[in-house]
């Protein structure tokens, strides 16, 4: 695949805060790409550096092989984006909202009113947007970024203030956008929502990208202990000491947790035990990646 | 031009859908013209009110009223009885009372209103001498053939209709354009537009034309209540000239702003510049009363208001009757405006915040 978009030492400031310093990016032609990091870490400034919104104080910078600074029509075309905050035209319904943006980029009603559908609001089709939910809103706002087809799409924190259901279901529809063979590169402070989605990440802290690569890859490079759950009832007191591997032990309410860098050998011997029934196995998650580079938490 | 036409499409929808954008654009204007037009509309031409007695008409005047024209002179007011008649006058419901006993005609009139009094009699002597003519059987020696001057007085719907016009059309023009730059900016859908490959162009063209469709409305709705007959507008000679100066009024207000919409950082301080504006402007620049009328101070403050030369354009016209090219230096002046004006208001565009 060809790459999407190259972005090489960028660097905004605003003052004396580097909101992006130094930034390295390259996010390959139909990748799912995550810039994740806590709110302030300059994931929007970036975002908004690679749209064409803003213009950095140096870097170089290719989107679809095409400078996105100064503002380029031809490059628009071909880049879908959904903001953070749903922008609308008051009073217009659904419909109408996507019908406006359609012809904007010169696209045909039916092109529209099937997007609608894609996005699953054709029963909303004729409600006004003030009228939306939260999560409706912010599907049209997608649906919107998508109604010209484009290669690219830049999503800035698109599950933002909403509640866990409809986040669940927005992260569907965006498989389903990236399965069509478009690139997404989407900014998050949700770490589940990096893990689940992307196939690779970014994580970004005060302006710097501190690490790039598959969720899963970064947790394996912790190269942390697994923990084995199982439940106490199951477990003898003493058979636990029986269980070759285990570096540690704890009583967890009704679980006891086992830690262990043999997790194979661990889990034979508790399988002859007959203690495997309901069994958890905790790996480490992009939280411990992000406290392993800041030293400090993940507060999103 | 899809890019325009689906900006006009979306802006022209949410207008219509804009309960309180009509409200103030539309109705309110056309409100105080309903009012103001209402209060000040006078007597046309105060006739001659002569009262007679029950079906009891003098056969004079049943004769003279038969005439073409007597009904715009005359009016008649019946009464039952000599005395209710009699009250009438001196009620001042009627100028006079006429009654006929054989050849002999009288007139009573009221002392307190000598002029209208004057009038009565005037008018009755006329029938009679008429009479006493066709009477002899004789061509007229002398005639008289009438024509009314031109009355150089406007009457007030005559100033009212271009005034408060251009007062409406100043509020949407200048209200409109900057809560549409404004609430677009501070709702990111500027930046959302920006993202799209819509050019500037395009959304300033859409604005200027929803705008100057908005006018055409309020003109057209203008003219058709201050025409109807109680209010008595009558349109002459070149009032369609009115037509273009109000369009190029319409793209002075919307350069101002738009001007407003680059400064202002939020909808109340846009809202507060643009009443800051549109007010004085309205009263300064003759909306609400003939600058004719006005102290010479006035007159010469006025001419730094684009409303004013939108009045005195559409006045001329609408009100005074002249030709055609006497709104050609107002058009002249309003475009300069628009240009001006226009020119600085791209120049303070923001997208962002």
């Amino acid at each position: 695949m060809s790459t999407a978009i190259s972005a090489h030492d960028v660097a905004k400031r605003y003052g004396e805060v580097h909101a992006v310093d130094g930034a390295e990016i390259e996010v390959d032609g139909g990748e799912f790409f995550g810039v994740l990091g806590p709110n302030g870490a300059g994931k929007t400034t970036l975002l908004e550096i690679l749209e064409g919104i803003r213009q950095a104080d140096r870097g170089a910078i290719s989107v679809l092989g095409r400078s996105p600074w100064p503002r380029n029509p031809e490059l628009l075309r071909r880049v879908g984006v959904q903001l953070q905050a749903s922008a609308f035209f008051d009073r217009l319904t659904a419909r109408e909202q996507l019908r406006t943006f359609a012809e904007l980029y010169g696209v045909g009603r039916a092109r529209a009113d099937a997007q609608l559908e894609t996005v699953g609001l054709t029963d909303k089709a004729d409600t006004r947007v003030e009228q939306l939910s939260g999560g409706q809103a912010q599907r049209l706002s997608i649906a919107c970024a998508l109604v010209h087809d484009p290669e690219l799409v830049f999503l800035d924190e698109p599950t933002a203030a909403l509640d866990p259901q409809a986040r669940r279901n927005l992260w569907d529809l965006l498989r389903e956008i990236n399965t069509e063979g478009r690139t997404i590169v989407l900014t998050t402070h949700h770490m589940d929502e990096a893990e689940s989605l992307c196939d690779r990440v970014a994580v970004m802290d005060a302006g710097k990208i501190l690490t790039v690569g598959s969720p899963a890859a970064l947790i394996r490079q912790l190269d942390l202990p697994q923990q084995i759950i199982v439940d106490r009832r199951l477990l003898d007191g003493d058979a636990v000491v029986s269980v070759p591997g285990v570096d540690s032990v704890a009583a967890d309410g009704d679980s006891v947790v086992l830690t262990t860098r043999t997790p194979a050998q661990a889990i034979s011997a508790l399988a002859g035990l007959g203690a495997l029934d309901g069994v958890q196995i905790r790996n480490g998650t992009l939280e411990d990646v992000f406290l392993q580079l800041t030293g400090r938490e993940y507060r999103a | 031009m899809s890019g325009l036409r689906s900006l006009l499409v979306a802006m022209w929808t949410g207008f219509r859908r804009d309960r309180s954008a009509l409200f103030f654009t539309v109705f309110f204007p056309l409100m105080f013209l309903v009012i103001f037009g209402a209060l000040f509309r006078g007597n046309p031409a105060a006739k001659v009110k002569l009262a007679v007695v029950g079906s009891d008409q003098p056969a004079l005047l049943e004769r003279a009223v038969t005439q073409p024209g007597f009904d715009q002179v005359v009016t008649i007011v019946r009464a039952d009885t000599l005395e209710s008649a009699r009250r009438r006058v001196a009620d001042g419901d009627a100028d006079a009372l006429v009654t006929q006993d054989g050849n002999r005609i009288a007139v009573e009139y009221s002392a307190a209103s000598q002029t209208t009094a004057g009038m009565a009699r005037g008018v009755v002597e006329q029938i009679v001498q008429a009479a006493n003519l066709a009477a002899s059987g004789a061509p007229p020696t002398y005639t008289v053939t009438e024509r009314q001057i031109e009355d150089a007085s406007l009457k007030p719907i005559q100033y009212l209709t271009p005034g408060l016009l251009g007062w409406a059309i100043a509020s949407s023009g200048i209200f409109g354009a900057s809560a549409t730059l404004v609430v677009w900016r501070t709702k990111g859908l500027l930046r959302r537009l920006r993202l799209s490959p819509v050019r500037l162009g395009d959304i300033f063209g859409a604005r200027i034309v929803l705008s100057l469709l908005i006018s055409l409305i309020q003109m057209a709705l203008f003219l058709t209540v201050a025409t109807i007959p109680f209010f008595g507008l009558k349109l002459v000679k070149s009032w369609w000239m009115a037509v273009p100066v109000m369009l190029a009024g319409t793209l002075a207000f919307l350069a101002i702003g738009a001007l407003i919409g680059g400064v202002a950082k939020t909808q109340e301080s846009a809202q507060a510049m643009a009443q800051l504006v549109v007010m004085p402007m309205a009263f300064l620049g003759g909306s609400f009363f003939p600058l004719d009328k006005s102290p010479s101070w006035m007159q010469v403050v006025s001419r730094a208001f684009p409303l004013r030369y939108l009045n005195e354009g559409m006045l001329d016209v609408l009100g005074r009757g002249k030709g055609p090219t006497a709104v050609v230096p107002d058009l002249l002046i309003l475009l300069a405006i628009s240009v001006v004006l226009g020119a600085l208001a791209l120049r303070v565009f923001r997208w962002e915040k």
